[in-house]
């Protein structure tokens, strides 16, 4: 099947999606464990469902459509999506070639929406690479995902099917990340494609200049790119119908609830966090007092280098860097988590504390020093009896490791740590006295079993 | 203190002509000058080179030498080996001006392009041309690049045993007596020196196991802390 | 014109070797850890000189001296706080 992808401006454009889902398919359910079959996933269902791919008329259209749109980058750093563009395309024309990577590594263990739209919409995600290619002029383009062999199987047939239809000005090459927290950090991703450990680098001269085989690279969460591709076909402004005029458009979210399950969903930037956790805090607009939610102790907010949330404060917040930035958190790549009571906090907060010590790189010496020595603290406050020296050695050892590694991994490890001493100040006071108020000692947040991998 | 064998002018009463063709004056001939200038300034140089060698070695291990600050190795290693390129470079230009030995300029810096000069003198020019290529990147280090100075300067490993067979294969004095001892003294402080990089080398823990290592010896010295304070403290 | 200089230096290049601190004491301190604490303004103009060598002589080449001009992005990127993915 041929799709023509040359469109002139005025191309009339199949009607989108009313509403939300609008990245995957209602009918698809989020994550590798539920098999739909061909269903939505098809290349001819896609074209079906969102009409042709459009490439923009005029050289730097994508680039004007993605700041009328306000995109930001949905990776967690939320950085502004043209201006990213703009910066690889320049160094592009001077050097005549560029790279271009789809980011699905997901290395945070409590995220999964990055696996849910590759399995449930990659010729979305596809089509957002061709798209940033055309941009940038790149001449390679590399899909780097998460690690799991079925996944890898679908993503393959994809591009099989996108290769058979012509529909790849670029050729894509599938590429898997190792199994790292860091694997997905951006120049650790282009140190790992230029045939390297998956470690981090000095950020001098920065990827966009010198990236993958030294060539200007242009780094994007998968969940970006798909944005992207809608906003080719849809435009801006209807980008823009949902979200807040400052973060505007959806974004995906996985919530952690506080029976356990989980679940993932497309909402639009400035949901109200008590609309995506109903259960835990209550109707939007009522503000919780922290006994009265319902059987939860502290919301985590931003995944695990975001921050622990009082639940009457998290009832009255939402999922924007707006009202979570003021609050130190911030809205990451969509992490949320709700810490029942009768867990303790600072035990969940040890051994996530732990399982971020060891996915440290281990080349800075702040880091791969501080980290551990923190969690070995951690370990101390959240057993009984923990001297006083504990929580004094945590404030000093923070202070000594933010913003001394070479990426953000140790200023994000301090930020969930300081939160958490923050929040659970309570659980802190009775540990000092001998007492614990966890009944449930099993395990809350998800941490990978085994030895880090990957460098 | 050099011992004169054969191979060099020699200032034999009853010789007419040394085997340069010059008139003997007083047994000694500016030609013999040279030849001493070279030979003694290729032994200071090797010395020089050795000591260049083992000081880089102290200063990759970050070790510290006595009585000096923790900058005293690095500034060392320079120095030394700035008086280093002194010395060899007096070394080759009092070889290239004695005529007793037709060792042009181009046989200085390429090696065996001539048969005459032999084996063990091309290999003089070798060690050159890397001396010349260690010193050139280090002094613009901060330009170039951390990554092409530290590809450059791994040829360390290369030149000073490239310079040492050039000493023991040209100089035919020091294979015998002091010199031989001198030399031997010189391969063990560079074999020495190297030891313990490799050893170093392999017991390094690598990166992706630090942190792990770290966390189990924080977590030991914290339950040690515990244990003594809670031995110490009053309940 | 004042030569306005700024200390950095490469986290994952530095390996803690300590030559810094002692060339440049009135400026940069080791942590518990051996590794450098940087100075969060300029250099003074005084001790250009040393900063300058300072630079020059870390065994690591990790020390860096730049000059005002910050490249933009990197800028952003402290901003936003980037949070590996």
């Amino acid at each position: 099947m041929s799709v023509g992808y040359l469109a002139a401006a005025g191309t009339p454009r199949v009607t989108p999606p009313p509403g939300l889902p609008r990245l995957i398919p209602a009918d698809c359910a989020a994550g590798p464990e539920a098999d739909h079959g061909f269903g939505q996933q098809s290349l001819a269902g896609h074209l079906a469902r969102l009409g042709p791919l459009t490439y923009p008329a005029r050289p730097g259209g994508l680039i004007a459509e993605a700041e009328a749109a306000g995109l930001t980058g949905r990776g967690g750093a939320a950085f502004p999506v043209h201006r990213k563009l703009a910066a690889v395309a320049g160094q592009a024309r001077e050097r005549r070639r560029a790279v271009v990577v789809a980011n699905g590594a997901e290395g945070e263990p409590a995220s999964g929406k990055d696996a849910a739209l590759l399995w449930g919409a990659p010729h979305l995600v596809l089509d957002g690479l061709q798209l940033v290619a055309q941009a940038t002029g790149a001449t390679e383009a590399f899909l780097y995902s998460r690690r799991g062999e079925e996944l890898s199987r679908r993503l393959l047939g994809a591009l099989r099917q996108r290769a058979a239809a012509g529909l790849d000005r670029v050729q894509v090459e599938l590429v898997q990340a190792p199994d790292a927290f860091l694997a997905g950090e951006e120049s650790a991703l282009v140190s790992w494609l230029n045939g390297g450990p998956a470690r981090p680098a000095f950020k001098q001269p920065p990827v966009w200049q010198r990236g993958v085989a030294g060539l200007p690279t242009l780094v994007q969460n998968v969940e970006t790119l798909a944005h992207l591709a809608l906003i080719a076909r849809f435009g801006a402004g209807w980008f823009r119908a949902e979200g807040t005029p400052a973060e505007p458009g959806t974004m995906l979210v996985t919530v952690h609830r506080a029976d356990g399950g989980s679940y993932i969903t497309e909402t639009g930037v400035g949901t109200p966090l008590a609309a995506l956790l109903p259960a835990e805090l209550g109707a939007p607009g009522a503000r919780t007092a922290p006994d009265a939610s319902g059987g939860i102790q502290a919301v985590l907010a931003g995944g695990y280098h975001g921050a622990w949330l009082d639940p009457g404060r998290a009832a009255g917040l939402t999922l924007s860097n707006a009202s979570l930035r003021p609050a130190g958190a911030f809205a990451g790549a969509g992490v949320l988590a709700a810490l029942p009571v009768g867990r303790c906090g600072l035990a969940e907060t040890a051994r996530v504390g732990r399982y971020l010590a060891l996915e440290s790189a281990g080349q800075c010496g702040p880091c791969f020093n501080g980290l551990p020595h923190i969690a070995g603290a951690l370990d101390e406050l959240a057993g009984p009896r923990p001297r006083r020296q504990a929580l004094a050695d945590v404030q000093r050892w923070a202070g000594l490791v933010a913003g001394r590694g070479a990426c953000h991994h140790p200023d994000g490890f301090v930020r969930f740590v300081r939160s958490a001493l923050s929040v659970f100040r309570a659980e802190l006071d009775a540990h000092g006295r001998g007492r614990c108020t966890a009944t449930d000692p099993a395990p809350f947040l998800p941490v990978p079993a085994g030895a880090p991998t990957g460098s | 203190m050099l011992a004169v064998t054969e191979g060099g002018p020699q200032a034999t009463p009853n010789a007419g002509h040394t085997q340069g063709g010059e008139a003997l004056v007083n047994g000694i001939t500016s030609s013999t000058a040279l030849w001493y200038a070279s030979r003694a300034t290729g032994v200071v140089a090797l010395l020089l080179l050795t000591a260049v060698m083992v000081l880089g070695i102290v200063v990759n291990r970050q070790g510290r030498l006595p009585g000096l600050p923790r900058f005293g190795a690095t500034s060392l290693h320079r120095s030394v080996s700035l008086l280093a390129v002194v010395f060899v470079a007096v070394h080759v230009a009092t070889a290239i001006a004695d005529p007793f030995v037709s060792i042009g300029i181009l046989a200085a810096v390429v090696p065996f392009v001539s048969h005459y000069e032999g084996f063990w003198l091309g290999l003089g020019a070798v060690s050159l041309d890397l001396m010349a290529a260690l010193i050139v990147t280090s002094l613009v280090r901060g330009r170039i690049g951390r990554r092409t100075w530290r590809v450059v300067h791994w040829l360390a490993y290369l030149t000073w045993p490239v310079a040492f067979a050039h000493s023991i294969g040209s100089a035919t004095d020091m294979q015998g007596g002091l010199l031989l001892y001198l030399g031997i003294g010189c391969a063990v402080a560079v074999a020495a020196a190297a030891a313990w990089r490799v050893t170093a080398a392999r017991r390094a823990v690598p990166p992706a196991q630090r942190a792990a290592r770290v966390l189990a010896a924080a977590s030991a010295s914290r339950r040690l802390d515990r244990d003594r304070h809670a031995g110490a403290g009053a309940r | 014109m004042k030569d306005n200089l700024r200390l950095l230096v490469n986290p994952a290049a530095c390996t803690g070797h300590g030559n810094c601190a002692e060339l440049l004491p009135e400026l940069i301190t080791l942590d518990e850890w051996g590794y450098p604490l940087l100075p969060e303004g300029g250099v003074p103009a005084g001790l250009s000189r040393q900063a300058r060598r300072a630079a020059r002589d870390c065994p690591a080449l990790a020390l860096m001296i730049s000059g005002e001009a910050r490249e933009e992005h990197s800028e952003e990127t402290q901003k936003f706080r980037r949070r590996p993915a």
